[in-house]
């Protein structure tokens, strides 16, 4: 339907076959018409044009591109000729910002970059700033047990919202209650330990930000509350499970599509759930352990599908594995500090959970404001100027839910970074478009690009 | 400079400590400038001094590893101490540093050879030093070994001037958006890629926003009574 704005008076193009208010104009590749909404027929009307390549911008607001993302698609009726990517709409100037701040304000950075994988960003930025300071096997034991018990976590809810935001773009709306569902048992969870559902900057540099509380909201022991949320999460999970895997709408809408073999993945670096749907069982915690996975047992599913199908039912097993290993981890978890002892590093500011939420505490503050002077001058420089980290560059990789995540972290010695760059797998992974999708239907478009389940967040950073 | 002090070469200091490389040198204490100084911390001048090249043996499979690529790029009719400037090892990474113009023969080696077998380029990026003569601009790319378990790095640098370097995407393809993001924010040219185009900031952009010399932005914030300078413009420490 067209208006004629100009004249103030509404005119039914189709209704009228008055000709198209945006007319086309020509090329020297032919006749080109640019529309944007509006009714098709009013352009295929001639029959001359009705076998067009068409350019299509998919999104950046199309609710079925799993986020910002623009697919500038060519299309040959139904059939995708040619698939780019067009990307940097939620471009922030993440890293170059962390440039400004000092080390420990760094982690409230990197966690808002991927942000469903938050956890990751911080561990593997704290890692490798560690690895400049020298003290990774300074970490307490019980910070690194923390951090896998939040990292598996995560995974979880990483892949929940793949899930449930694949089943929603494929129409399957039950999917996505079930996956929203579970994953705020987990961010309950997430909120008890570190105050906030998202965005946590609790894994800092030397270790964590406070210690794990003991008791959650019901007063009941934490351990427990998570060993609820696991029971809960592996009975809900069959949910899912029964409503998909054997589902024939779904498994017509996702086998065989975004094909992408070995070669494939290797030439184009890919790694995460596509890699390990082509066979080959490669997992940053098994191949690289770091945080001291080689002391959980845990399996690596594979399918050999290679296609959004098999990508699934790895990462229905991948939350069953999450779960084994904090499970495990729980049993690991010993009392104990969970910040390098180093007053030059740690700071000495405690937080408490309050009725409004996580805020400072009382007790902290009685203490450095009321009894002793040198604590409050050593807690102000410390947040005020940090801490010097040495001079060196170093890179850390761990196996974040979309694939490996890479930290490259440049210190000039001073108490702000030199320059960190994130590897993120999304950014890498979206390269991958263009093979899955060309040469297919561009109804399966939507599904391969949520099987590669890219989160732009961290893609633009 | 008297004649009996020790003049010491930039990039050979040796006083039994590990050799380093000064990129830099860092002035005073807290970042800021032209105001008065009572408290003499702004007369601090400070090197800074990256890792410098390692002698052989470096530990770990790193011997191996070198030994497989200089035979390899001897094979190849490309003596090693042409192609490879120098290697680091620190803090249990390898970094190669190779000479730009020789930089696709040492990856094609680094893929290829059996004993090396670097399948993955997991990421390439860059870094500015801008006190770095005619070094200012490093391409650092992490390569990842999936058949032998290894991740090395390999650092190329550039002048400002001539800000060339050859694209890796012929040896792997995973570069191209890794590389065209080097360009968007670094201005690194790499010769041969397919599509040298922006990718994470608009088209028609000016500038590299992730150099030093390019400031941050932003506008103070302002409060009832006070107001704060933009991040780039407090008082800091450096």
């Amino acid at each position: 339907m067209s208006t004629s704005y100009e004249s103030g008076e509404f005119v039914d193009g189709a209704a009228t076959g008055a000709p198209d208010p945006a007319p086309g104009y020509d090329t020297t590749e032919g006749r080109v018409f640019t529309v944007s909404g509006g009714d098709w027929d009013s352009i295929t009307i001639d029959p001359s044009l009705a076998n067009e390549r068409i350019v299509v911008n998919m999104g950046p607001q199309h609710p079925s591109t799993h986020g910002v993302l623009r697919l500038i698609l060519e299309l040959e009726g139904e059939s995708v000729q040619s698939a780019r990517c067009g990307i940097g709409y939620p471009h922030t100037g993440i890293e170059k910002n962390m440039e400004y701040r000092n080390w420990t304000q760094g982690t409230a950075f990197v966690t808002r970059m991927d942000y469903l994988s938050s956890f990751f960003n911080e561990a593997g930025y704290s890692m490798a700033v560690e690895q400049l300071l020298g003290m990774t096997d300074e970490v307490p034991d019980r910070a690194t047990v923390l951090r896998v018990i939040l990292m598996e976590l995560n995974r979880v809810s990483s892949h929940l919202v793949c899930l449930a935001t694949g089943a929603l773009e494929l129409g399957a709306l039950t999917a996505m209650t079930f996956g929203f569902r579970e994953r705020e048992l987990i961010l309950d969870v997430f909120e008890l330990i570190t105050g906030l559902r998202m965005n946590h900057a609790y894994i800092r540099p030397g270790g964590l930000a406070q210690d794990m509380p003991a008791t959650d909201d019901q007063g009941q022991d934490m351990k427990v509350r998570i060993q609820w949320t696991i029971d809960t999460l592996r009975e809900r999970f069959k949910d899912t499970a029964n409503l998909l895997v054997d589902n024939t709408i779904w498994m017509g809408r996702t086998s065989g599509i975004g094909y992408l073999d070995l070669t494939g993945c290797m030439s184009l670096g890919i790694t995460g759930p596509i890699l390990r749907a082509t066979g080959y069982p490669w997992d940053a915690r098994k191949e690289t352990p770091y945080c001291g996975y080689e002391r959980y047992e845990f399996e690596v599913p594979t399918q050999t599908s290679a296609d959004a199908y098999g990508r699934f039912l790895i990462r229905l097993e991948e939350m069953q594995q999450s779960l084994n290993i904090v499970e495990q981890a729980l049993d690991h978890l010993q009392p104990g500090p969970v910040m390098v002892d180093d007053p030059k590093v740690a700071w000495p500011a405690q937080l408490a959970i309050g009725s409004d939420g996580m805020g400072n505490s009382l007790d902290h503050i009685r203490q450095i404001m009321g009894t002793s002077m040198e604590a409050l001058i050593h807690h102000f420089k410390l947040v005020t100027e940090g801490y010097s980290v040495p001079v060196g560059q170093a890179y850390q990789v761990l196996e974040a839910p979309r694939g490996e995540l890479g930290v490259h972290v440049v210190s000039h010695g001073g108490t702000k970074p030199y320059r960190v760059h994130f590897r993120d797998p999304s950014f890498n992974n979206l390269q991958s478009v263009a093979v899955m999708c060309e040469g297919g239907q561009v109804a399966d478009v939507v599904a391969a690009v949520a099987s590669i389940d890219p989160v732009m967040g961290g893609v633009d950073r | 400079m008297s004649d009996d002090s020790q003049v010491v070469p930039v990039g050979a200091v040796d006083l039994g400590l590990a050799p380093v490389d000064t990129v830099a040198v860092r002035q005073g204490a807290f970042g800021a400038s032209g105001s008065g100084d009572t408290s003499g911390f702004g007369g601090l001048v400070r090197p800074i001094e990256m890792p410098g090249a390692s002698e052989k043996p470096y530990g770990g499979y790193f011997d191996e590893l070198t030994e497989e690529l200089e035979l390899a790029l001897a094979d190849a009719g490309l003596p090693a101490e042409s192609a490879i400037e120098k290697v680091v090892v620190d803090r249990g990474e390898l970094t190669l540093y190779v000479r730009r113009e020789h930089l696709l023969a040492v990856a094609q080696e680094l893929r290829d050879e059996p004993g090396l077998r670097f399948e993955v380029c997991h990421s390439v990026s860059g870094v500015h030093y801008p006190a770095d003569t005619d070094r200012e601009l490093h391409s650092v790319v992490q390569l990842l070994s999936m058949t032998h378990r290894r991740r090395i790095r390999l650092e190329v640098t550039c002048p400002e001037s001539d800000q060339h370097i050859p694209s890796l995407t012929d040896v792997w393809a995973s570069a191209d958006w890794h590389e065209r993001e080097t360009w968007d924010m670094f201005g690194i040219i790499f010769d041969g890629h397919p599509a040298m185009t922006r990718i994470l900031m608009p088209d028609d952009w000016p500038g590299h926003p992730q150099r030093k010399d390019y400031p941050l932005g932003g506008i103070p914030v302002e409060y009832k009574g006070a107001t704060i300078p933009a991040p780039d413009q407090r008082r800091s420490y450096n």
